[in-house]
């Protein structure tokens, strides 16, 4: 590493005034024969939010992770007030003051609320003192929390609290947040908006990473926007529309996603009546008297909180987990709750799960192999249990060739290609059974804008022509731009739908955290009709 | 110093190839320096461990004949550990498999007339019985959860026990002046040789055919993507509609009628009679011979050579170098932490970095 | 009378039971820091002939007993090296350690097979280890006797009443999210593995210096992987470690008993008693624990990488 700033650094440094807090100058970092952060420059002052903008592959979570020392940069230098510092660990990291609030909480779910903050905490601070400490704290903020819970029974908004407070704990001068509103409602993201912008009074800095545009104009003033590894920009945006900002971060005007008119909406093809089931295990979420329909031609979202039950829906649709009574679950019409992934692929449905990797493909199987995964109950791919290897390269040619993926090599490993890329294979592998239901799990989840426009336009164009579409997702925005009706999950229940058009996100967003005294606007209209009248049904 | 880890995004057939080649030069090298410091000319132990056994034709039938069982049972425990699945009692099901088809053959001993069936016989009761003892551990770990990897083992015991009390009672020779074994079998109840006046005898041939098959299950059936999916990604398995629990009781009984049929054969063809110790420990051997062949089948194949090699190497060693048998089995174990060791070369890129970052202050 | 015979079954238990404690304490903390060693009956083995030999060659006791914890150590550091640090497959490893364990036993031991020694010296204080019923049981062990229950109470006091206890149960817990919070996983899972390899080592030196005192090949039959067996009885809790140790050394002590007394039971059958119990406790838990999740480190057996 350089022991002096680069001269562009300095250069910049003695125009812009004061001396920044924190300084990143320079920095490159390459991981084999990647560059994934090239030539950084990053300045932080006291007493801002600043956001920094980049798709998902932007260089983010790299620069991140070097900042709290977690990652050490090829190239470049940190500075703490002007002076250059090593961070070879966290835990120097903290002791400059850097703090850190992970997106994919860095909590140990089996151990309590105190344990995980007392693994970061001085030895002398444990027990009851820690106990009083969590305690005051929370009553400064409104961040309460019950230090003897273990952290597997909290729900996400709770779950971030712990990083938060254990944060501040360690009274930071600069507070790292990755992402933080991806896991919470709209109502539990002002709640921390407030607590952002009271640290931010108090003369903290504070580096918010998000891609969401609409927050980080509302907090920030200063942005640096990345892409590709690189710098591409700097601005207020407050002073950029959400448009602009976009187009910095994709360096291209954004794919439009063209709705699909009107269309006429066919016969009932998917149905859950009443599906209830009990918890897998400790961790996971239980499904509650679970009711949905689901015509031809039609998109229905399922929007929700992760954790409140997506992965265990999903998983009851596809047959991975059975239902107790058969008729729960229905494809046109045929119950097929006992019925595994199979017999229901056969039956006409298709499956994409959230998890790109290890779920929907195994990651160190070739591409001919992953096609053969899904599709070998209906794509004839196997003749007296012997593999047709010929026709499982035809079939994954097909999807490459249609989705337009990306890849090194003619049948290369699905894990060595990207978030994007491995998302249009699965999706195209799907689709490519012109399926007559399609259930997708977070269709779009950390995948690049290009990518998403693809699967979601690929989404909409099956709608149309004449396939049942089930959309889970966190992401309210592609709800309300592909979906027909909207219906949300929280806590194992599902909330009747509503026609996307009738509703809001502010609706939409009580529901995800739970408030079930807000009636829904509309009429349940996609609602199955119950066969006979049942009191014990909320409506 | 740290070490850093980045996985491979493919992983090539010449690094495989080569990092076992590299662990077994290393076991060679650390190997003759254990002989050296038992008092004993390193190149002498070398020639006597590796060079001599292949130099005569009885040596090298010997080396069929070990390495025979260690790819038949280490060719179906491949299986089970393709599937992340331990089945490590393979010596146990051995044992039981020859027990209960060597019974076949205590039985029909002095049969008259037609005696074709009876090697049939043996070979499917003692596989069979293999595939049933495997069947304990199997349907406790899929019905209740228990650990397949302790159930197993300790299910070894238990049949050495078993073996020992019914050549000691029920199967004892009347006639054996109350020696511990059985009575021999017939000319009908033993495989055959495969040339006059030699020892090899047709098990060679069993496994043999085990291995080629195994291998076009592996690569080319739907079964054999199952076994590989469910290793390699067990929600990946799930998503395809393979079952855990059906994949777990055929690869034990896959594991379990290998093992058994390797017992069974090993009773009727090299013993010829049920003794209280009719294996060396194939069982555990075949484990080494499994991973050191990369639990491919014909690595496999390969691997159990070596090993066989060495094991009549060390055979001779005793003999001649007056080295202990211990010392064989020590090498065993130490090749295979070294291609272990060395598999890390071959699924990652691995870069030392010099003065890492925990051995860094801030200033 | 009957007192002092229910004294001497009690000290004949706590003496069957004594090696599981020290291998199974071992265990557990490498386990509970997420690390499966599945070599626990090699490093013990090894343990037991490298002590003998040590204490044959240095008339010490104490020294042997050093040397066997220090055998057990460095098997457990090539084990260590190769999962913790070059992220190997740790049943396939641990089962290596077993094998190179039992052959390495054969070799060091090969010497002293048929010698007998002194058993360890047992606490003797005028007075207390007298003491009508309980003054042997209490006063007048030997010091490994008092040293697994030491270390019981040790480990049990590290792991719930200290930081580094706690850290060592988080990075069992969730090595992803410790790592990223700059806890020094590796580290903390090698040094795990370590004391695991010298509790075990310690474990196989009390069964060649003080419970049968000398060296047989094979001697430990078994105890490691019952011991393995165990810390998953236990719940990975260290006092239910002693208490299912000297349940087992109470069925090991009876099944000795029917042996001796001929109750018209083959041998062998007595002899597969504690393999069977062993199998049965496990499915005893099992069936108790249905439906209630386990109990396990989260990340146990889990490989572990410093992602980027």
């Amino acid at each position: 590493m350089d022991a002096t700033l680069p001269a562009s650094a300095l250069a910049r440094r003695s125009k812009e005034g004061p001396t920044p807090l924190f300084g990143a100058y320079g920095i490159v970092k390459r991981f084999g024969s990647f560059t994934a952060n090239d030539g950084v420059d990053l300045e932080i002052r006291a007493g801002e939010i600043h956001a920094l903008l980049g798709e998902n592959g932007a260089g983010k979570s790299t620069l991140m992770k070097i900042l709290y020392g977690l990652l050490e940069p090829t190239e470049g230098v940190v500075t703490h007030k002007g002076d250059i510092v090593q961070l070879p660990n966290p835990e120097a990291a903290r002791r400059l003051g850097i703090g850190m609030v992970f997106q994919h909480f860095s909590l140990c779910e089996n151990l309590t609320v105190a344990e995980n903050i007392a693994l970061v905490m001085p030895k002398d601070l444990s027990g009851r003192a820690l106990a009083d400490r969590i305690a005051r704290l929370g009553i400064d903020y409104g961040l309460h929390l019950d230090p003897d819970r273990p952290v597997w029974s909290l729900s996400a908004g709770e779950r971030q609290r712990i990083e938060i407070v254990r944060c501040l704990l360690q009274d930071p001068s600069l507070v790292i947040l990755d992402e933080p509103t991806s896991v919470l409602t709209p109502g539990e993201a002002e709640v921390l908006f407030t607590v952002l912008e009271r640290l931010r009074e108090e003369g903290r800095a504070l580096l918010y990473i998000s891609h969401r545009l609409d927050e980080v104009r509302r907090l920030c003033v200063r942005a640096t926007i990345l892409r590709g590894g690189k710098v591409v920009g700097a601005c207020n945006p407050r002073e950029e529309t959400a448009r602009s900002l976009a187009a910095m971060m994709v360096g291209s005007a954004v794919r439009e996603v063209t709705p699909r008119e009107g269309g006429a909406v066919g016969r009932e093809r998917l149905r859950l009546d009443r599906l209830s089931l009990p918890a897998p295990d400790l961790h996971a979420t239980a499904l509650h008297d679970v009711s949905l329909s689901v015509a031809g031609g039609e998109i229905l979202g399922i929007a929700g909180i992760a954790g409140n039950g997506q992965a265990e829906l999903f998983a009851a649709l596809s047959g991975e987990s059975r239902a107790p009574e058969p008729d729960s679950v229905r494809l046109d019409g045929k119950p097929v709750g006992a019925l595994g992934i199979n017999a229901r692929r056969r039956l006409g449905a298709g499956f994409v799960p959230e998890e790109r990797n290890g779920h929907a493909a195994a990651p160190l199987m070739s591409l001919s192999e992953n096609a053969l995964l899904s599709r070998y109950p209906t794509a004839s791919l196997t003749r007296f249990g012997l593999i047709r290897l010929g026709a499982a390269r035809d079939l994954a040619k097909r999807v490459i060739e249609a989705f337009d993926v990306r890849k090194a090599g003619p049948d290369p490993a699905a894990g060595t290609l990207s978030g994007g890329n491995l998302q249009k294979f699965v999706v195209g592998r799907e689709i490519q059974a012109e399926p007559g239901v399609l259930v997708i799990n977070q269709p779009t989840w950390g995948v690049d804008a290009a990518a998403a426009a693809h699967i979601r336009q690929a989404v909409i164009d099956l709608a149309a022509r004449g396939t049942a579409i089930l959309v889970i997702s966190q992401d309210l925005d592609e709800l309300f731009e592909i979906a027909g009706s909207i219906a949300v999950l929280h806590d194992g229940t599902l909330s009747p739908a509503v026609p996307a058009g009738e509703t809001s996100r502010e609706a939409i967003g009580l529901l995800m955290g739970g408030s079930s005294d807000h009636a829904p606007p509309v009429a349940d209209v996609a609602h199955p009709r119950e066969p006979m009248p049942s009191p014990a049904h909320a409506h | 110093m740290r070490l850093d880890l980045v996985p491979r995004t493919r992983r090539s057939p010449v690094l495989d190839i080569l990092s076992s080649a590299l662990a077994f030069v290393a076991a060679v090298l650390i190997g003759g320096i254990a002989v050296a410091a038992l008092g004993v000319s390193p190149t002498a132990a070398f020639v006597t461990y590796f060079v001599t056994p292949l130099s005569e034709v009885w040596s090298l039938q010997e080396i069929a004949l070990k390495a025979a069982p260690l790819a038949l049972i280490a060719t179906g425990l491949a299986f089970c550990y393709r599937a992340n699945l331990w089945n490590i009692g393979a010596e146990g099901q051995f044992v039981v498999g020859g027990l209960a088809g060597g019974w076949v053959g205590v039985a029909t001993q002095g049969a008259e007339g037609f005696t074709l069936w009876i090697l049939p016989a043996m070979l499917i009761v003692g596989t069979l019985a293999g595939i049933a003892f495997a069947m304990i551990p199997a349907i406790l770990k899929v019905r209740l959860g228990v650990s397949e990897i302790l159930t197993s083992l300790m299910l070894v015991y238990v049949a050495q026990l078993l073996l020992d009390y019914m050549v000691r009672g029920p199967l004892r020779d009347p006639a054996g002046y109350n020696f511990p074994q059985s009575v021999g079998f017939d000319a009908a109840a033993r495989l055959p040789y495969l040339m006059d006046g030699e020892t090899l005898h047709a098990g060679v041939l069993v496994a043999f055919v085990a291995v080629v098959l195994a291998t076009v299950v592996l690569a080319r059936t739907l079964f054999g993507f199952e076994v590989r999916v469910v290793g390699a990604s067990p929600r990946a398995a799930r998503f395809a509609g393979f079952s855990d629990a059906r994949l777990t009781l055929a690869v034990f009984a896959i594991s379990g009628g290998a093992a058994g049929l390797a017992g069974i054969s090993e009773v009727a063809g090299k013993i010829g009679q049920l003794q209280p110790e009719i294996s060396p420990g194939y069982g555990f051997t075949a484990i080494i011979v499994a991973f050191l062949g990369r639990l491919s089948p014909p690595g496999i194949l390969i691997a159990a050579l070596v090993i066989a090699l060495t094991t009549i190497g060390g055979e001779g060693a005793q003999i001649d170098l007056r080295l202990p048998l211990d010392l064989t089995r020590a090498f065993q174990g130490l090749l295979l932490g070294l291609v272990l060791g060395a598999d890390v070369f071959a699924r990652y890129h691995v870069t030392l970095v010099p003065g890492g970052p925990s051995s860094r202050t801030v200033p | 009378m009957t007192l002092d015979i229910v004294q001497m079954v009690l000290v004949t238990v706590l003496a069957a039971a004594t090696p599981l404690i020290l291998a199974g304490i071992g265990e557990l903390v490498a386990e509970r820091a997420g690390v499966l060693n599945l070599g626990v009956e090699g490093m013990m083995i090894f343990g037991a002939a490298a002590s003998f030999a040590v204490a044959m060659q240095t008339d010490s006791t104490f020294l042997g007993a050093v040397g066997g914890a220090v055998a057990g150590l460095l098997l457990a550091a090539l084990f260590g090296i190769l999962t913790v640090g070059l992220a190997a497959n740790q049943v396939a490893s641990g089962l290596s350690l077993t094998i190179l364990g039992l052959g390495l036993s054969g070799l060091v031991g090969a010497g002293y097979v048929g010698i007998k020694r002194d058993p360890a010296p047992h606490l003797a204080i005028p007075g207390l280890s007298d003491l009508p019923g309980i003054g042997q049981l209490l006063f007048g062990q030997d010091a490994f006797v008092y040293t697994a229950v030491a270390l019981v109470a040790a480990v049990s006091w590290f792991l719930w009443r200290t930081r580094s206890g706690l850290t060592l149960r988080a990075i069992g817990d969730d090595h992803v999210a410790t790592h990223a919070l700059g806890l020094k996983v590796r580290k903390v899972r090698f040094l795990s593995v370590l004391f695991g390899g010298a509790c075990a080592g310690l474990g196989g030196a009390y069964l060649s210096l003080a419970y049968t005192p000398f060296w047989s090949p094979g001697m430990t039959a078994g105890r490691g992987w019952i011991a393995l067996a165990l810390v998953v009885f236990a719940s990975w809790r260290p006092l239910r470690v002693a208490a299912g140790a000297l349940l087992f050394g109470g069925a090991t002590v009876l099944q000795l008993h029917a042996q001796a007394a001929g109750l018209g039971l083959p041998g062998q059958l007595l002899s597969a008693l504690p393999y069977l119990a062993t199998i049965l406790a496990l499915v005893l838990l099992s069936l108790g624990r249905r439906g209630g999740g386990s109990l396990a480190p989260a990340a146990l057996g889990r490989v572990f990488t410093p992602s980027r």
